[in-house]
């Protein structure tokens, strides 16, 4: 029999529809990969077998159907989830279970997809590597000595590793891409507002999108229409129907389109592996029928600045609300202290050194006398960003740039170094920033590690992604043979 | 060590301002579908929202802003084109968010007045033009009992007990220009200021206003200065709950700077809070670092562009102004001029005119606010506008006794009811079970009772003297406290006593 | 170039209800210094100067709810994750730093 852990979403979903195999044995075989692996990967917080079983049950009493019912995904541990413990990756939530639901859970749930539990990632999403977790990093099924990216390294590593076929991220500013760039995988940050923010633990609201991370462009693509389009609890939510963006996935054509590669995002301070990769792809575009040219985004080299500000001025505050009064940890309370006191206690315990870093940083950004030095010609800073896309997307259909700097780095090796940390979001923040989407997909490997393509669209053409994403990665799995995931180790066999 | 309020205003120029607090009467809260009923059990009307739970987002109640707009337009005031919320950032654990979802430097109304009468030195009424600074929607707090401690007080408490049904109730904040040359009368205006604010938004129903249940909030700033001389450092006394509070803390603030600045020290710039026990204000907290809120636009809510033309019909049907619908109501109703004056008197007029339009005949609505009413305000000290009594119920009270379900005895005992804070007139009856019983089988027993007890009565009546069942009537009154039918049980003892009535 | 003290740090972590040790702040204020570094160049985006901010990536206006009762969370459910609860309500410590 299959391998059920290897097949796609799309396949294993025709799998389970046509009762060739059942939503709990395709449960089953992840859950049992997960006991396998897991323990030398660290892909995930919280395993919820029972939830993950039941909701398998429901889809083979034909409960719910549809184009992903009883297909296994891995949740990253800041959506909510009602009942089973959601931490962000931090001690303040330890053993919190929420008593409600992110609406993009329930809109899983709805579409009878197999939420098998909750992933890893860096404190509150606030890093690039995954070492930020309270609980431990994650591993890079790739290389174990090397991380998975970040945030949203627990879902990037278990679609890596075969652990599920699709998970759920989040990108602040990087937070899909980067990972899915250094592991091989298909990672997309839709447009702002077009997946609902609702039950998304926010780090930095202006700029948080949550979106799918897959193995293949056309499963990413069913799992963004299932998450995304409107929902009336999100005030930031756009009220339009979700881009079409499967049919684009299987239209995979670039014939014709123009492709602009962003001159701001290459060459220095890229490594060279990563740069040849990315030229090679860009090559192969053309190849393909795209019109390839070069663009000047002039304000990008500010955008890693704007971000710094923006994002922990957001967090300073969005953070503020874990004081030990409702929810999460309680440090210090020995009847004597006052609530002061106490919240403080909690708040250094309950966090760590990134986190309260950027609170420091936020709240220095916003304070009277900075505001307007700092957070508030961020936000100019913004504008002429977004001025930067929309003159080049006058000229270009999407853009295209090297998703992350380098291939994954070792474990530690940037920890004392935030700058250097920070640095590895460089081509990725300006989306955010924008609020356009973008996706990264593998093109190759530089010394035997994944390099990613990041395709950048305007607002709401999510669609333009995966049109190209689609094309690209047809092109590239008939040059190699099958998809790049297939020359990845074996877990066991690095394991033993 | 104060100096008399007219000697220090004969000294001094006082300055005032107020900052006042409306919640709205929305049926959900601000920024989520919470009940915002008053008097719920702790923690009943909470959610993922307004329990400011990580990942719950707010959503702006279209109601609130009408109602906003609609404050702003009945106090003349500019409404903006385009707006956004801010987030205003301190720690307090009343505020789930420990932030406060307000408006910041772009407030929906700017630049408005209100006209107040007051009585002029010769007596006759002499309006003086409340300028008004900005009008803008916030989210209110959840409340802290405090244990431990002396009388409930922050101040001695062990710890602290938060229930956050309050949290995220819609709150309108109107702040007053600074208020200049009020002369002898500072604390009279302010009063008269916060008096007519509240008939303006109880005449727009968009809320109850009532100062008890802290539905109307004041904070009363002033400042004195010699005549001439640049205005003086402002204090800002919180807490103040009543319109009595409102002129009082302004009178004793008047005399305690005066006497500061007689004996020639300075006036500190301090948050006090006011205590309606001692009608004195007490500092604040000392502790105070250099607050900085932090404010930035809120990235969760997108901005408010109130349509122009929608704004033009929402002011083309503001209710007339206070004093308007005072001059026509009474007109209409056919009140002479004193009973007009009797009811200015006892500051019912506007209750009055309110219990009206809510419903009730004109002679029963004056009946109740001039009789029990009045009586209650007297007992507790307060002004009948004080009272924890809403027209509208007052309304349903004379609504009852017309349809005959409570006799006037019983309606005042609805109405003690509802003081109380027994809830609505409606579940008052239920809780003290005082229906009126006119059921003739459950009367029976009384009546027979009553007949058997007073055997020389019956006889009278039987003879003839058939005025003399009365006597009969009142003891099946007192047998079933009251609540029997009176007609019912007049018909039920002549039957008996085989008379025709 | 802006510098942080480590007075400074003390204020922020005061504002930011964070009991920073003494190690922890002559470490943020190090660090500040070289992340406030690298972001100070911000300052120097001439361009900037008359360009209006974004706020919102992307412009929404007048998005609001109908005011309209939806249920609450049950008491027992609000309550089951809070450190202390009494009475139905949850319980802090003393709100007022006056005992010591
Ligand atoms: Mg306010
Ligand atoms: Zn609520």
């Amino acid at each position: 029999m299959t391998d059920l852990t290897r097949l796609t979403a799309v396949e294993t979903a025709a799998a389970v529809a046509s009762r060739d195999v059942s939503a709990v044995e395709v449960a089953r075989a992840h859950l049992d990969r997960i006991a396998a692996v897991d323990g030398a990967v660290h892909a995930f917080l919280h395993v919820d077998a029972d939830g993950a079983l039941a909701q398998a049950a429901r889809v083979d009493a034909g409960e719910v159907t549809g184009p992903l019912a009883g297909v296994p995904l891995a949740l990253k541990d800041v959506i909510v989830t009602r009942g089973v413990p959601t931490t962000v990756g931090s001690r303040i939530l330890e053993g919190w279970r929420p008593p409600y639901d992110a609406t993009v859970t329930t809109r899983l749930r709805d579409a009878g997809v197999v939420v098998l539990g909750k992933t890893n990632m860096d404190e509150f999403a606030m890093g690039s590597s995954t070492e930020h977790s309270a609980y431990g990093p994650t591993h890079n099924p790739w290389d174990l000595t090397r991380t998975p990216g970040g945030s949203g390294g627990g879902s990037a590593a278990a679609v890596a590793a075969y652990e599920a076929p699709l998970g759920v991220g989040t990108d602040t500013g990087g937070s899909i891409r980067q990972p899915a760039s250094v592991t091989g995988t298909v990672g997309v940050k839709p447009t702002y507002g077009g997946v609902s923010r609702f039950g998304l633990v926010a780090f930095s609201s202006s700029l948080d999108q949550a979106g799918p991370c897959a193995r293949t462009v056309l499963d990413a693509a069913l799992l963004h229409e299932a998450i995304g389009g409107h929902d009336p609890a999100d005030s930031t939510s756009i009220d339009a129907p979700v881009p079409p963006v499967v049919e684009a996935a299987r239209r995979a054509s670039v014939q014709g389109l123009r492709v602009a590669v962003v001159r701001e995002l290459t060459g220095e301070g890229y490594e060279a592996g990563v740069q040849e990769r990315f030229d090679e792809a860009v090559a192969l575009l053309s190849e393909l029928g795209a019109t390839v040219t070069e663009v000047s985004c002039p304000h990008f080299v500010h955008a890693l600045p704007a971000y710094y500000l923006i994002a922990p001025s957001e967090a300073s505050s969005n953070l503020a609300r874990f004081d030990s009064v409702r929810y999460g940890l309680r440090v210090g309370d020995d009847g004597d202290r006052s609530l002061e006191e106490v919240m403080s206690l909690t708040r250094d315990a309950g966090f760590g050194a990134e986190v309260k870093r950027r609170i420091i940083l936020g709240t220095y950004a916003l304070s009277s006398g900075y505001y307007d030095a700092y957070y508030g010609q961020a936000q100019k800073v913004r504008t002429l960003i977004t001025r930067d896309f929309t003159a080049a997307f006058e000229q270009a259909d999407v853009l295209v740039s090297p998703a992350s700097p380098g291939v994954a780095f070792p474990l530690g090796a940037k920890l004392d170094d935030p700058l250097a940390m920070y640095r590895q979001d460089l081509a990725t923040i300006p989306s955010n920033l924008y609020g356009g989407p973008a996706m990264s997909l593998p093109v190759g490997l530089s010394e035997g590690l994944p390099v990613g393509l990041q395709v950048m669209a305007p607002t709401m053409r999510d669609d333009l992604l995966y049109q190209v994403g689609g094309a690209l990665e047809a092109a590239l799995h008939d040059r190699w043979g099958g998809p790049l995931l297939a020359s990845a180790p074996e877990l066991e066999a690095a394991r033993a | 060590m104060t100096v008399p309020y007219d000697q220090a205003l004969s000294e001094f120029e006082a300055v005032i301002g107020l900052e006042t607090h409306v919640e709205l009467g929305t049926a959900a809260k601000m920024f989520c579908g919470c009940d915002t009923s008053f008097g719920a059990e702790p923690n009943t009307h909470t959610c993922p929202v307004c329990l400011g739970l990580p990942g719950a987002l707010p959503v702006v109640n279209a109601q609130a802003i009408e109602s906003t707009i609609r404050i702003g337009l009945a106090l003349h005031c500019d409404i903006a084109a385009w707006c956004r919320f801010a987030r205003k950032n301190y720690f307090y654990p009343d505020m789930p968010k420990n932030f406060q979802t307000s408006q910041y430097d772009e407030p929906l109304c700017t630049g408005g007045y209100l006209d107040v009468d007051v009585p002029g030195e010769d007596g006759t009424p002499e309006v003086v033009r409340v300028p008004i600074e900005r009008v803008h929607l916030e989210e209110d707090t959840g409340k802290s009992l405090h244990v431990g401690g002396a009388t409930g007080r922050i101040h001695g408490a062990s710890h602290s007990l938060v229930d956050y049904n309050r949290a995220g109730i819609p709150l309108v904040e109107i702040v007053t220009r600074p208020v200049v040359g009020t002369g002898p009368r500072a604390a009279e205006v302010a009063r008269a200021y916060v008096a007519e604010l509240r008939d303006v938004l109880r005449g727009l129903g968009v809320s109850d206003v009532r100062m008890e249940q802290g539905s109307l909030r004041c904070d009363v700033n002033v400042s004195l200065n010699r005549p001439g001389q640049p205005w003086g450092t402002r204090s800002e006394t919180k807490n103040v709950n009543s319109l009595r509070s409102v002129e009082r803390a302004v009178r004793s603030e008047v005399e305690r700077q005066a006497a500061r600045l007689r004996d020639g020290e300075r006036i500190v710039q301090e948050t006090r809070h006011f205590h309606e026990d001692t009608g004195l204000s007490t500092p604040g907290r000392s502790k105070e670092e250099a607050t900085d809120y932090r404010y930035f636009p809120e990235p969760d809510l997108a901005p408010v562009a109130p349509d122009p033309a929608w704004v033009a019909e929402l002011r083309a049907a503001l209710p007339d102004p206070p004093s308007v619908r005072r001059k026509r109501l009474t007109a209409e109703l056919g009140l002479s001029a004193r009973d007009s004056a009797a009811m200015v008197n006892a500051g019912v007029l506007d209750l009055v005119l309110a219990t009206v339009e809510a419903g009730a005949p004109a002679a029963e609505a004056r009946n109740m606010w001039l009789g029990p009413l009045a009586q209650a305000a007297n007992t507790r000290g307060v002004e009948a506008a004080d009272l924890p009594v809403a027209p509208a119920q007052v309304a349903r009270v004379v609504e009852l006794v017309s349809s005959g379900a409570l006799t006037a005895g019983l309606a005042r005992q609805v109405v003690d009811g509802v003081l109380a804070g027994e809830g609505e007139p409606d579940d008052v009856v239920a809780g003290r079970g005082l229906a009126v019983v006119s059921d003739e089988g459950a009367l029976g027993e009384a009546v027979d009772a009553a007949l058997a007890a007073q055997p020389a009565v019956a006889e009278k009546v039987r003879a003839g003297k058939v005025q003399a069942v009365g006597a009969l009537v009142g003891a099946v009154m007192k047998a079933t406290r009251g609540q029997a039918d009176a007609p019912v049980v007049r018909r039920l003892l002549l039957e008996r006593l085989g008379v025709e009535g | 170039m802006p510098e942080i003290t480590r007075e400074e740090v003390a204020h922020l972590a005061r504002l930011s209800r964070l009991a920073l040790d003494d190690a922890e702040l002559d470490g943020l204020a190090a660090q500040l210094d070289v992340i406030l570094a690298a972001v100070a160049q911000i300052s120097q985006v001439t361009d900037a100067a008359d360009v209006p901010p974004t706020t919102h990536a992307v412009p929404l206006e007048n998005v609001t709810r109908p005011d309209v009762v939806r249920p609450s969370l049950r008491r027992e459910d609000v309550l089951a994750g809070a450190p202390a609860a009494e009475d139905g309500r949850f319980r802090v410590p003393r709100i007022l730093d006056d005992s010591a």
